[in-house]
């Protein structure tokens, strides 16, 4: 690769260059901005009279004596009691992955080992089913689950979820085991062991790749999410962002949109954390998995 | 007009006096569970009620915006999932039409010795719901702006657009208006508003038809243009939250807003200290030749669900009982317009209040209400974008009304 | 796999799906099918803060008894489908009979609620899911070429729009595109036009979100596409070269080809995910000038106080439609690629 790169035309590395540089700034701006407007009041961050009170911050200055404030994070954090809800968040998201990636993992493994008909109907019934607006399914469970009084808890959230999450779960690792050798699992089973335990000893071992790509995937979804969460959870088991959209309120109270901003890259900077963690097992992952599409 | 602020005020500052003990509510056991939207007002109420927690009584609280999507599911279950449904006007209609909320009558007779008469919210002979505190919109405006180009106060449409007209010509502010317009829930409150101001019905007595169509309704379609042609054209994108910031950087000088918002524009701690000063409310203009001012008038008020033990039930009523009481509402005065005996308005309830003095129009609690506003706000912005016509858009409103009444069963 | 085995394997996802997802599709499409029962009224006294009037009010106990005899309500075949608010069949004939011009018959049915929401969805999904593959796949290529030690930071900005929240997108951004915010005001500047605002015209809100949408899902297809050109076969690469190929013809030629069965899982994943666009439209405040049929859904649940479930299932139902009838292509290839396999 190395060798290819270096005989580059000029013209074309200057190109490139331009291009990443202006690709990073469009697609880590807004990000950095926020960061940077985290640390001011409302009146500077969202001003009117000038967007460079933003960066320069006069009337925080007015407000707190120095350019900077911690006013958001504190009101996010101590006041309004944020860490409960990344407490929660923390619970859903290692849930439903674990979960979605055990019951996707199972699926997806039969469904690319097994050579009849309804495996191609099922995993087109799977891309159907990933076709229902998330608005709909979530107003259909409210009257059941009230019923059942599940209503409200991590648990219900956790299954649902997972079971939204499914569809994609399915098609992501059902393509990455297509690019298995079959050898692999069969000559095992030659070997005396039954299917379960093939799958045990000579696929579990190498399918990680695929399965950190997917399990990435099930993460942010469950990170993410919104309209789930929202409906679905009673005030104290909120996730992060059912909480960061209470701080905006059904009406804005002054100062406490600061709070949604400092609650906002506090939900950020884990998300920086793993992903940088775990950089190469994502790309890594989709080489092994996606590409049979 | 039964509103008693005049009376009761003498009456406030000796009640303010006379709580005291506050975890002792007198209940001896139950459950409260309390569902409602979450805003400042709402939060001091459930606080004040959850301080009747004891050893044997429960009081749980969640406070979303969300509770209009939950309340119906959460109230049809048996036992009801929450005891304590906070409402408002229009959000009460869905649990009255499923027969989810109680008569509170008995628990009035017993432990509301505190309400007002105007609190109770009376259906059919039967008291459904208590009110504590009342909302409408209102005219802000900039009383230095107005008084340094000689303009008095608007107190119609008329005014208003005049002294628009006055201030852009001077070169003073070249958009001097703002209104919360934005499709959808909005646009549709602000055209209630103003039909209401008119005097007229929305619809044919004792039945669900529709009746906007009429000259009313034109009127008020070429009202609201004429407002549009005096705002920003981010108008489409204005609600209570983003025209915050552009009444703070002393943009526009006049506008129809929230009297619940009133509070945080006076607010002098605020981002523009000088513009909260200069800060003033009235009572909303009238439209045309009326002189009804043109602000449906809301109130907020709780409910006790049906489907609960009626030890809960008591215990529910009990602890809003100790949720509405004077020590919460001189601890929150500027929270909200309270309906609660001896409540002061403060000068954040002016407008409101001057509202109620001329005369506004509640907000219709009709079953069939929400579905009329919701075509309203889906239909009326491209008439205002100058896309087509008002018959057109009220045709619009009408299709759209109608195909959802029927599919309610409301029309046939 | 024998069936048996194969169920072992498969059913804990299997019934996640069924419980969750299947069932409320039947049960949604059942109830599409139903309105209503007729609402008997009476009229009572209302009194309250604001002094007494006379209201009409539902008779809840009558209605009670109609709805436990028939809970679903009154059964109404496909109306609900050919309504003035979903498919519009009565308003759409009379409109060909009565209008002059295809201008006029144009205008006339986008003013019909569905057919806008349809064409706005259509126009998103055909223009974002393009743009998307396009500029992850140039993304891809670029970051691919830059020295080593900087494609990790690279790699891990590049991820940061896909991982926006909503929240992020309706406060911020919305902001940041305010003729006062920063880029509000620096289009204003770059066009030298004062009176430029993102959030007023039509024209500019469909940009806006349109932009917005492959910026959001950009980040997604340069990764598969980044995955994928690490396993581009070098020998193949370089026999092209020792062949003469340019720079553009070796992309052209080997790279494209090998890397278009991770371009059909994007398009896949990516006409769905835009067919059912909906969070940029509350984000920016779009509903003005560009509804979406996901938009219609919410309108019908969550905007009404008393939501209209058989209005909000039929629109859901076409939406299933809508997204079986954009992947047949997709569909009927990955039929022909099975029965070869097998």
């Amino acid at each position: 690769m190395s060798s290819l790169a270096k005989r580059k035309p000029p013209s074309l590395v200057m190109l490139s260059t331009v291009f990443v540089l202006f690709w990073l700034v469009v697609a880590a701006f807004p990000f950095l901005w926020t960061m940077w407007g985290s640390f001011k009041v409302e009146g500077d961050f969202f001003s009117r009279a000038d967007w460079m009170n933003a960066i320069t911050g006069p009337v925080t200055q007015r407000q707190h004596g120095s350019a900077f404030t911690l006013a958001g994070y504190e009101g996010a954090w101590i006041q309004q009691e944020f860490w409960r809800s990344v407490v929660n968040t923390a619970i859903v998201t290692l849930f439903v992955v674990i979960i979605s990636l055990t019951l996707g993992t199972l699926g997806g493994y039969a469904l690319a080992r097994s050579g009849f008909k309804y495996t191609f109907w099922l995993l087109m019934a799977a891309l159907v089913f990933r076709a229902m607006p998330h608005v709909t399914l979530v107003s259909g469970y409210l009257l059941p689950f009230f019923q059942l009084n599940i209503w409200g808890f991590l648990p219900t959230t956790i299954i649902v979820l997972v079971a939204i999450n499914q569809p994609f779960t399915l098609w992501m690792l059902h393509s990455f085991f297509l690019s298995i050798p079959k050898d692999l699992d069969e000559a095992a089973m030659v070997d005396g062991c039954t299917r379960f335990q093939a799958f045990r000893l000579a696929i579990i071992p190498v399918m990680w790749p695929g399965v950190i790509t997917t399990g990435l995937f099930s993460f942010l979804l469950a990170y993410n999410d919104f309209t789930v969460t929202s409906m679905l959870l009673t005030q104290e088991n909120a996730t992060m962002i059912p909480k960061i959209n209470s701080f905006l309120g059904s009406t804005q109270e002054e100062g406490k949109v600061m709070y949604a901003v400092a609650a906002v890259v506090s939900a950020i900077v884990p998300l920086f954390a793993l992903i940088l963690f775990f950089q190469r097992q994502i790309v890594s992952g989709l080489t092994a998995g996606a590409v049979k599409g | 007009m039964n509103f008693k602020l005049k009376s009761t005020v003498a009456a406030g500052v000796l009640l303010a006096t006379a709580g005291g003990a506050w975890a002792d509510c007198g209940i001896e056991s139950g459950s409260v569970r309390i569902l409602s939207n979450d805003f400042a007002a709402l939060h001091a109420v459930a606080e004040w009620a959850e301080k009747c927690a004891s050893a044997t009584v429960e009081v749980t609280k969640n406070q979303t915006e969300e509770h209009k999507n939950v309340q119906v599911p959460a109230l049809t279950t048996n036992p009801a999932s929450y005891t304590v449904a906070v409402v408002a006007t229009n959000s009460i209609v869905p649990l009255l039409n499923d027969d989810l909320i109680r008569p509170l009558d008995e628990y009035v007779a017993k432990w509301g010795d505190q309400l007002l008469d105007s609190q109770k919210i009376v259906v059919d002979g039967k008291i459904m719901a208590i009110a504590f505190m009342a909302n409408a919109q209102h005219l802000q405006y900039r009383e230095d702006i107005l008084s340094a180009n000689g303009i008095a106060v608007p107190t119609s449409y008329e005014d208003m657009f005049a002294a628009a007209e006055m201030l852009r010509e001077a070169g003073v502010m070249e958009t001097p208006i703002s209104s919360n317009f934005m499709p959808g829930w909005n646009l549709a409150a602000e055209f209630v508003n103003m039909y209401l101001g008119t005097g007229n019905d929305f619809f044919e007595p004792g039945s669900a038809k529709l009746a906007i169509d009429n000259a009313d309704g034109l009127l008020v379609l070429e009202n609201m243009k004429r407002m549009v042609d005096y705002m920003s054209a981010d108008w489409v994108t204005y609600d209570s939250n983003s025209t915050k910031p552009v009444w703070e950087a002393g943009e526009v000088a006049l506008t129809i807003a929230w009297g619940s918002r009133a509070g945080a524009m006076i607010d002098e701690s605020g981002p523009a200290p000088d513009i909260a000063k200069a800060t003033s409310f009235a009572a909303a203009p009238t439209i045309g030749d009326n002189t009804i001012p043109s602000a449906a008038l809301w109130w907020d008020g709780f409910t006790i669900a049906k489907n609960i033990s009626d030890e809960d039930a008591e215990a529910s009523f009990r602890a809003m009982m100790n949720g509405l009481s004077p020590e919460m509402m001189a601890e929150n005065l500027d929270a909200a317009v309270w309906l609660i005996d001896g409540y002061e308005p403060t000068k954040a309830a002016s407008g409101v209040i001057a509202d109620l003095q001329a005369g506004a129009r509640p907000y219709p609690m009709l079953p069939y209400m929400g579905l009329l506003h919701t075509a309203l706000g889906d239909n009326l912005a491209e008439f205002l974008q100058g896309k087509e016509s008002a018959e057109q858009a009220l045709a619009d409103v009408t299709a759209a009304y109608t195909t959802a009444a029927t599919e309610a069963g409301f029309l046939n | 796999m024998p069936h048996k085995t194969f169920m072992a394997f498969i059913w804990p996802s299997l019934l996640a799906m069924i419980l969750f997802i299947a069932l409320p599709i039947l049960s949604v499409g059942y109830q599409s099918l139903f309105i209503e029962h007729e609402q008997i009224l009476i009229e009572t006294e209302t009194c309250g803060p604001f002094g007494c009037t006379a209201e009409v009010s539902v008779d809840s106990a009558a209605m009670a008894d109609l709805r436990a005899e028939k809970p679903a309500g009154r059964y109404n075949g496909l109306g609900t489908y050919t309504n003035a608010s979903h498919l519009a069949f009565d308003e759409i004939t009379e409109i060909f009979a009565t209008s002059d011009n295809f201008t006029e018959i144009r205008t006339r049915i986008m003013n019909l609620p569905f057919y806008k929401a349809l064409i706005f969805t259509l126009a998103y999904t055909f223009i974002v899911t393009p743009l998307v593959i396009i500029l992850g796949f140039i993304i891809a290529l670029v970051v691919n070429s830059i020295p080593r030690f900087l494609k990790g930071p690279v790699i891990f900005f590049s991820l940061l729009p896909m991982i926006v929240t909503p929240l992020v997108g309706s406060l911020v951004l919305f902001w940041m595109i305010d003729s006062r915010g920063i880029i509000g005001a620096a289009l204003q500047a770059l066009f030298s036009d004062p009176s430029l605002s993102l959030k007023a015209s039509p024209a500019l809100t469909w940009v806006t979100l349109f932009v917005y949408g492959v910026w959001h899902s950009a980040p997604f297809a340069f990764v598969v596409f980044y995955a994928g050109l690490q396993t581009v076969p070098q020998d193949t690469l370089e026999s092209a070269m020792v062949d003469g190929a340019s720079r553009w013809e070796r992309v052209r030629f080997v790279t494209i080809p090998y890397l278009m069965p991770l371009a059909t899982f994007i398009a896949l994943m990516q006409l769905m995910d835009n067919f059912r666009v909906f969070e940029p439209i509350i984000g920016f405040s779009a509903a003005a000038s560009a509804t979406s049929l996901s938009y219609l859904i919410y309108n019908d649940l969550r905007a009404a106080e008393s939501p209209l479930f058989g209005s909000a299932a039929a629109t859901s139902m076409l939406t299933i439609i809508g997204v079986i009838i954009l992947l047949l292509p997709v569909l009927r290839r990955n039929w022909r690629e099975f029965n070869r396999k097998t």
